[in-house]
Order: structure tokens, then C-alpha cells, then sequence
């Protein structure tokens, strides 16, 4: 016989679920449905996609390289102050993004501590570019993919890799071979966080690398300003935005989750 | 006993603190909301900090934010009792829904002025060095009121600016200014005198071709009609317009 599903869980989930769909639901009541397919194909809003997507995978990619060797050293270093480390590593997700965008402007800016250098020197100014975007978005992102694949690690068996161990495998590759592989879903799960954050960033974005069309107008940046003065435009923009982040996200799952 | 009476006697005395509010001779008491464009924050700080003193027992809450998002905020109604708006456009937006039913009084004009960080390290004498692309420039984008007065002056000096970016209002292009991060902005004179001295002033003659009226009016569904009243004449008294004057803001 199936036991019934307790109501305590269920009742909770269900309220749960509502909430978060049904101001979603709200936003496609709302939009102009007969002026969607002029805004999809207009150049702006596909020159804001278009930056969107790079700018976000490229984030991605940037927390990846970095995140994930960051995590392992969370997880298995052994570090003096790892708790306080850990607390650390969580401060972008607690700071309001505007607070991390000045904070980025204060140290990479080109009066900045270290931004002047990159200035003098290189000649390299990051505010108002698309790589001070990708640094924004990249800021923000990557306590995402550093916690979860960090929660992976320290639930994942340590036994296996000091097997490896014994086998003579050196660190490295019992990284590559034995402790990435356990901890595949993690790191999914953590990049699929961290683009999404990465997609929706406005605040660090528009104060560390400013708005301009083409080259740091992502669509956060063209929703907010189009709300200031067509807010039809601003909700057919978040609904074109909720759409492809959504295909992106459920396309990339099905593929991984199967695999 | 003694301890009942006590206690009656604290209740009494908590029941009874908000009473004086009621006794300042002018009828105006109680809360009142106040929605104004973030251009104002200092100077309606100020003016709101004289309008409790001279009405004990009125508490003045401001809503600072972009002019058309508190007029979408008051057209949803939001709960306010004043609209201090940056542009006349933005005050017809709650007009038009009828938010507002008393006829709006202009209270204050502001131009723009170009900002520099403190020395003007690029030397910029005026409007032409804003189409040099070797210059980080700064403006507000068009759909804000400082972007569309910048368009307006642009146009009446026969320039055509290369900005690095296109900021979401007139506050964040002056963190672009104070911290050196773009050589010159175009900014409201009132920022300028707002943003203390790590950011200087350099006047242009185009300024004239894009003036900003401030029009003030009570909403028609206020919670506190008299204090909102009330509130508007103050801003519109002699008292009133020193403060905003010593902002930097013109009279109407």
C-alpha cells in the first residue's frame, strides 16, 4: 500500500510553490503579448541579449577556473581560519550588489588601488567595458559555485581519494580523476546558480561598469531603464529574459541530468 | 493594590503622550509622507527638519527616489500625501490618473552644470570637450530627467557627446565624479553643491536652453490632508524657498 503523503509537507510546498510562481504569473498577465515579437527582434534588445549571455557564460567560466580549486582548498586545506575564510567567501552574497560595484570601483577602478596600476602601466581602464561587466557579474556570482561545490566536497567520501592516495596517485590527479567526478552534480549546481546570478545581475554591474548600449547594456540594465519610461517595454524585456534563461537553463539540465 | 494603581497609572501616562501633538495651535499633527525626486534629499531633509519644529507634533517621512518611479509608486497607491516631482512630466503621469486633483505649483527651477573631480584634472572649460572621445564621460541616460535636459543643452550648443556610459540617475553619476573614474559629467547644479568638495563646478552658456521646473502638489487620496497642505505652503513660503535657494536651486 502507498502511504499518503503527509499533508505537513505538502501544504508548506504548495504555498511555497505559488509564491514563487505567481508573481511570474503576474508579469505574463501583464505583458503586451501583440508587441513581444517588435521588441525580440529589435536591434537593442538583441544587441542586450546577445551581451546577457556572453557576458554571464563568461562570468561563468571565470568562477569556474576559480571557484572550483577555491572550494577544494575550503574543503580539504588545511588552513588556519577556514571558518572565518568560509564567512568571507559568503560576503558578496550579503553585501547589496551597489556596495560591491563601488567596492570593485575602489580597488580595479582607474583611480583605484590597484586599478591605477592596470591604468599606468597597461594602459587597461576595466569600468564602462564589457570585461568590467563580466568582473561584476564574476564578483557577485562566484559564492554560488564556491558553497555548493564546497557542500558537495566535505558530503562527498574522503576514503576514495586516499585510496587513490595509496594507489600512488599524486593530488592532482587524484583530483581530476577521483574527487571532481564524485562531485559532478555539486558543480553542476553550482554553475547553473552562478550563471543564472550572473544573468539577472544589475546593481554591481551598472555601478562598477556603467550602461551603455552594445557594450555594458544587459538586459537587467535595459529592463530598469525602460521601466523609467515604457514599462510595457520593461515587461516584455524581463519576460524575454525569463524565457531564454529558462530554455538555457531546462535544455542544459535534461542534457546533464541524463548523461 | 499599590501595584494596580501603579500600573493604571503607566497606562494613563502612555495613553496620554501622543495628546500634546493635538495642542500646537496650527491643526497640523500626525504623519505625514512625503514622495520627492532624489534631487531634493538634502535640501527637503532640511526644509522637513523646520517644518517639525514648527509644527510640534507633525513627524515629516520622506520617499526619495527617481521622479518617474514614485510617480508609477503613487499611481499603484502607494500610501503618500505629497509629490515633490523633478520634471512637470512626471507629475502629469499622476494628474492624469487623477492621483493628484489639486492643481501642481512650481517651487523651484534647477539647471545643469558640468561636474569635474576635485582640480579638473582634464581642464573642462565647456561643452565641446564632451565630444572628444579621449575625455570618461559620464551622463544620465535619456529616459531619466538630467538625460533628457543633457540632450536639450547638447543639442542648443551643437554638440554631439561620446559618453562612456549612461547612468540610471543623477546620484550615480556623481559617485562616476567624486571617485575620478570619468573626467566630466553633466549633472544638476544643486548635485554639484550637494556632493561637497571632491567634485567642482564648471559653468557652460547652453545651460539656459534646458531649465528643470519642480512642481509640488498634495495627493487627492492623502491619509493626512491638512499636514499635506500644510507641508506644500511651507515649501512654497519664503522660509521654504531660502532653504532651496541656499541648495543652489533658482526660484521659480
Amino acid at each position: 500500500m502507498r502511504s499518503r503523503l503527509p499533508v505537513v509537507l505538502v501544504l508548506p510546498a504548495v504555498v511555497g510553490l505559488a509564491f514563487l510562481l505567481v508573481p511570474l504569473a503576474g508579469l505574463l498577465v501583464k505583458t503586451p503579448w501583440e508587441t513581444l515579437p517588435a521588441q525580440l527582434f529589435s536591434e537593442e534588445v538583441g544587441q542586450a541579449l546577445r551581451l546577457s549571455l556572453v557576458c554571464a557564460s563568461l562570468a561563468t567560466v571565470v568562477c569556474l577556473v576559480l571557484g572550483v580549486p577555491l572550494a577544494w582548498l575550503l574543503a580539504r586545506g588545511d588552513l588556519p581560519g577556514r571558518g572565518l575564510l568560509r564567512a568571507l567567501v559568503t560576503v558578496p552574497l550579503v553585501l547589496p550588489p551597489v556596495v560591491g560595484g563601488v567596492a570593485l570601483l575602489l580597488v580595479l577602478g582607474r583611480r583605484g588601488v590597484a586599478g591605477q596600476y592596470l591604468d599606468q602601466w597597461f594602459g587597461i581602464s576595466l569600468p564602462f567595458t564589457t570585461a568590467g561587466v563580466v568582473l561584476a557579474e564574476a564578483f557577485v556570482a562566484m559564492p554560488f559555485l564556491v558553497i555548493s561545490v564546497e557542500g558537495a566536497l566535505r558530503a562527498a567520501d574522503p576514503r576514495y581519494e586516499e585510496a587513490a592516495a595509496t594507489l600512488g596517485a599524486s593530488r592532482w590527479l587524484t583530483f581530476r580523476r577521483v574527487t571532481l567526478p564524485s562531485v559532478m552534480p555539486g558543480v553542476v549546481a553550482g554553475t547553473v546558480l552562478c550563471w543564472a546570478r550572473a544573468l539577472g545581475e544589475f546593481g554591481a554591474t551598472i555601478t562598477f561598469a556603467g550602461n551603455f548600449p552594445g557594450r555594458t547594456t544587459t538586459m537587467p540594465l535595459a529592463v530598469y531603464l525602460a521601466l523609467e519610461s515604457d514599462p510595457d517595454a520593461a515587461i516584455v524585456l524581463s519576460v524575454v529574459l525569463l524565457f531564454v534563461s529558462v530554455a538555457v537553463l531546462a535544455g542544459l539540465r535534461d542534457r546533464w541530468i541524463s548523461a | 493594590m499599590k501595584g494596580v494603581l501603579a500600573v493604571a497609572a503607566l497606562l494613563l501616562a502612555g495613553c496620554g503622550s501622543p495628546a500634546p501633538a493635538t495642542t500646537n495651535g496650527t491643526g497640523v499633527t500626525g504623519q505625514v509622507t512625503v514622495f520627492a525626486a532624489a534631487s531634493l534629499t538634502e535640501s527637503f531633509r532640511k526644509l522637513g527638519a523646520e517644518f517639525e519644529a514648527a509644527n510640534p507634533g507633525v513627524e515629516v517621512t520622506f520617499n526619495f527616489a527617481g521622479s518617474s518611479a514614485l510617480a508609477q509608486q503613487i499611481n499603484q497607491g502607494a500610501p503618500a500625501d505629497v509629490f515633490a516631482s523633478a520634471a512637470p512630466a512626471n507629475m502629469k503621469q499622476v494628474t492624469d490618473t487623477g492621483a493628484v486633483t489639486a492643481a501642481p505649483a512650481t517651487f523651484a527651477k534647477n539647471t545643469l552644470q558640468i561636474a569635474v573631480p576635485k582640480g579638473n584634472p582634464r581642464k573642462v572649460t565647456g561643452l565641446a570637450d564632451f565630444a572628444g572621445a579621449d575625455l570618461k564621460i559620464a551622463l544620465c541616460a535619456e529616459q531619466v530627467p538630467c538625460g533628457a535636459a543633457a540632450k536639450k543643452v547638447f543639442e542648443a550648443a551643437k554638440v554631439t557627446p561620446a559618453p562612456d556610459t549612461l547612468e540610471q540617475d543623477v546620484k550615480a553619476v556623481l559617485t562616476k565624479v567624486s571617485l575620478g573614474e570619468v573626467d566630466a559629467a553633466l549633472v544638476y547644479r544643486t548635485d554639484v553643491k550637494a556632493a561637497g568638495d571632491k567634485v567642482e563646478g564648471v559653468d557652460f552658456a547652453e545651460a539656459s536652453s534646458a531649465v528643470n521646473d519642480y512642481p509640488v502638489a498634495p495627493l487627492a487620496k492623502a491619509p493626512n490632508a491638512v499636514a499635506a497642505k500644510a507641508f506644500v505652503d511651507y515649501v512654497l513660503s519664503e522660509k521654504g524657498r531660502k532653504v532651496l535657494f541656499e541648495a543652489g536651486f533658482a526660484a521659480p
